[in-house]
C-alpha cells in the first residue's frame, strides 16, 4: 500500500496554486503581511504556521467526537494557544533576535484564520492522518505566498536575500549598484506588501481563468 | 490629559490596526463589501477592543508580568507568569466576548440583531488579540490609558473597513482588469490607502521618533538607519540662529525642553487640521455612496 493515495496527495497539493488559503480562500492574511520585509522571518513564520497547524489539526480530529458544538471555538483556540506557547518559547531560547523581529507576530499565529479555518472546514469532519496532510498542504500554500512575497520584498528593497548581499555592496558602491541601481525603500514599509500580494494574484488568476470573480 | 490625547491619535492615525499592522485583514477583506455590514462588524469590533484591552491589563498587571503576584506576599516576587499571557489573553477575549453576546441579547435585542451576528467572528479577529498584545508589548502605563488605547484603536480599524467598504461600492461600476476583480483591486487599494497613512507618520512627533515606532512592527534593519538619519536632518534643520540665541541665554539644557513643548503644540494644532480634513473625506465618501 502505497504511503499516499492519489485523494490523499491531492489534500497537500491542491492547497498549492488553486485552492491557496492566502489568494483564493482568504485566510491568514493578518500575520502574514507585516514579517515579510525580510526573506529569514517569512521562512520562520511559514514553519512556525506549519507546526502549529499539522499537529493542531491532529490534536482537533482527535477529540472531533468529544468536543461539544457550542464551546467548540474556546476549546480550539486553547489547543492553538498551548501550540503556539511551544513555539514562542522555543524561538525565544534559540533564535532570540528572530523573535524580537517577529514580535506580536508568533502570538497572533493563535487568531490566524487559516488555523481556525482548517479546523473548522477540514479537522472536525475528518480522520487524524487525513487532517494532518491538510493541514501540512494548506500551511504550504500559505508559506509559499509568505515566501514569494519576502523575496521580493527583501531583494528590491533592502538588496539582500537571507542577510547576504546578492546584489553588491550600495555602501561602496560595488557590484549591480556600480551601474547606478538603487534600492527601492518603498518596498520596506509594510502597505507594500499588500500591493506584491495583488500582483500574485494578478498573475495566478490570468493563468487560471476560472478563478476570476465578478466583482 | 496630554498622553492620552497623543495616544488616542497615535493609534487611530500612526498605528492604525489596518494600514500599519495588518491586524483584522481576514474580516476586514470579507465583510468589507457594504458598507452597512462593515458599520456593524466596526462598532462590534470597537465595544469588544475597549472591554477587553482594560481587562487583559488588569490580568498582566496584577497576575502576569514579572513580579506581579509581589501582593500575594514577599515570596512570590520572583515569579514570572507572562508564557501563560498568550492563553489567558485569549480565554479572557472568548469568554467576553461569549459574554457580551448574552447580556446584550437578553437587554437590548434590537442592538443585538445589528451586532449579534458578527460577535462570535469577533472571538478570532486578529484585532482583538492584537489589541490586547501591542498593549503588553508597549507597556502601557494605567487602566485609564489601557481603555483609550483599546478604544482608540477600534476607531481606527473602524474608519479603515468603513473607507474601504464605501470604496468597494464605487469601485463595482469601474473597469477593473477582471483577473484583478474583487480581492486583487482590494489589496492593491488597501496598499495605496497605506502608503497615504503612512504620512501621518510626522504628525505628532515631527518625524524624528516616527519611524523607530514602525522598526518595531517591521523590524527592518535598514528602517533604523533611515530613522537616525531623519534624526540628524530634523536637529539640523531645527538649528536656527533664534534658537541658538535662545540655548545661549537659558543655557543649552534649559532651552532644549521650551523648544520641544513649542513644537508639539504645532504639532498638536497641524494635527486637528488634519482629522478634521480626514473627517470630511470620510463623510464626503459616506454620502457620495
Amino acid at each position: 500500500m502505497a504511503l499516499l493515495t492519489k485523494k490523499d496527495a491531492s489534500l497537500i497539493t491542491d492547497p498549492l496554486a488553486d485552492n491557496n488559503p492566502i489568494t483564493i480562500q482568504v485566510l491568514g492574511i493578518c500575520s502574514a503581511l507585516a514579517i515579510t520585509a525580510e526573506l529569514k522571518a517569512s521562512i520562520v513564520m511559514a514553519i512556525a504556521v506549519m507546526f502549529v497547524l499539522g499537529l493542531g489539526n491532529v490534536v482537533i480530529s482527535l477529540m472531533r467526537n468529544v468536543i461539544p458544538g457550542k464551546i467548540r471555538i474556546i476549546v480550539q483556540l486553547i489547543v492553538v494557544a498551548a501550540l503556539v506557547i511551544v513555539v514562542d518559547q522555543v524561538l525565544k531560547a534559540f533564535a532570540y533576535e528572530l523573535s524580537k523581529t517577529l514580535s506580536v507576530f508568533v502570538g497572533l499565529i493563535i487568531t490566524n484564520c487559516i488555523i481556525m479555518g482548517r479546523f473548522e472546514a477540514f479537522a472536525l469532519a475528518n480522520g487524524p492522518w487525513r487532517s494532518f496532510l491538510d493541514g501540512i498542504g494548506n500551511s504550504m500554500g500559505y508559506g509559499l505566498i509568505l515566501v514569494i512575497v519576502g523575496f521580493f520584498r527583501e531583494l528590491l528593497g533592502s538588496g539582500t536575500l537571507l542577510g547576504y548581499k546578492v546584489l553588491g555592496d550600495p555602501i561602496t558602491k560595488t557590484g549591480l549598484y556600480a551601474t547606478g541601481y538603487e534600492n527601492n525603500g518603498f518596498m520596506i514599509i509594510p502597505p507594500a506588501a499588500l500591493i506584491v500580494i495583488g500582483i500574485i494574484i494578478w498573475v495566478q488568476r490570468s493563468k487560471n481563468v476560472a478563478l476570476i470573480e465578478d466583482n | 490629559m496630554l498622553e492620552h490625547v497623543e495616544l488616542f491619535f497615535r493609534s487611530i492615525f500612526i498605528d492604525n490596526m489596518i494600514f500599519a499592522t495588518f491586524l483584522g485583514m481576514c474580516s476586514y477583506l470579507a465583510v468589507s463589501k457594504k458598507v452597512t455590514t462593515a458599520v456593524g462588524l466596526g462598532a462590534a469590533v470597537i465595544f469588544v477592543l475597549a472591554v477587553t484591552v482594560p481587562l487583559n491589563w488588569l490580568l498582566d498587571q496584577y497576575l502576569l508580568r514579572d513580579g506581579a503576584l509581589t501582593w500575594l506576599g514577599p515570596e512570590y516576587a520572583d515569579y514570572n507568569l507572562s508564557f501563560l499571557s498568550f492563553i489567558l489573553f485569549i480565554a479572557t477575549i472568548a469568554t467576553m466576548v461569549q459574554l457580551v453576546e448574552i447580556v446584550v441579547e437578553k437587554f437590548s435585542p434590537a442592538l443585538y440583531n445589528s451586532l449579534g451576528i458578527f460577535l462570535p467572528l469577533i472571538a478570532v479577529n486578529c484585532a482583538i488579540l492584537g489589541g490586547s498584545l501591542f498593549m503588553q508589548s508597549r507597556d502601557i502605563q494605567s487602566l485609564g490609558l489601557a481603555f483609550n488605547y483599546g478604544l482608540s484603536s477600534g476607531i481606527g480599524w473602524f474608519l479603515a473597513i468603513l473607507a474601504i467598504a464605501a470604496i468597494r461600492e464605487k469601485i463595482r461600476y469601474s473597469n477593473v482588469p477582471p483577473p484583478l476583480r474583487g480581492l486583487g483591486i482590494t489589496f492593491i487599494i488597501t496598499g495605496l490607502m497605506g502608503i497615504g497613512f503612512q504620512s501621518f507618520g510626522g504628525m505628532l512627533t515631527g518625524g524624528d521618533d516616527a519611524a523607530p515606532a514602525e522598526g518595531t512592527t517591521a523590524g527592518v534593519p535598514t528602517n533604523n538607519e533611515d530613522a537616525t538619519a531623519e534624526t540628524k536632518v530634523f536637529l539640523t534643520r531645527d538649528d536656527d540662529p533664534i534658537s541658538k540665541e535662545n540655548a545661549a541665554k537659558l543655557g543649552t539644557t534649559a532651552s532644549e525642553p521650551a523648544n520641544l513643548s513649542e513644537n508639539a503644540k504645532q504639532e498638536t494644532e497641524i494635527t486637528k487640521d488634519l482629522f478634521n480634513k480626514e473627517k470630511e473625506v470620510s463623510y464626503h465618501e459616506a454620502i457620495n455612496k
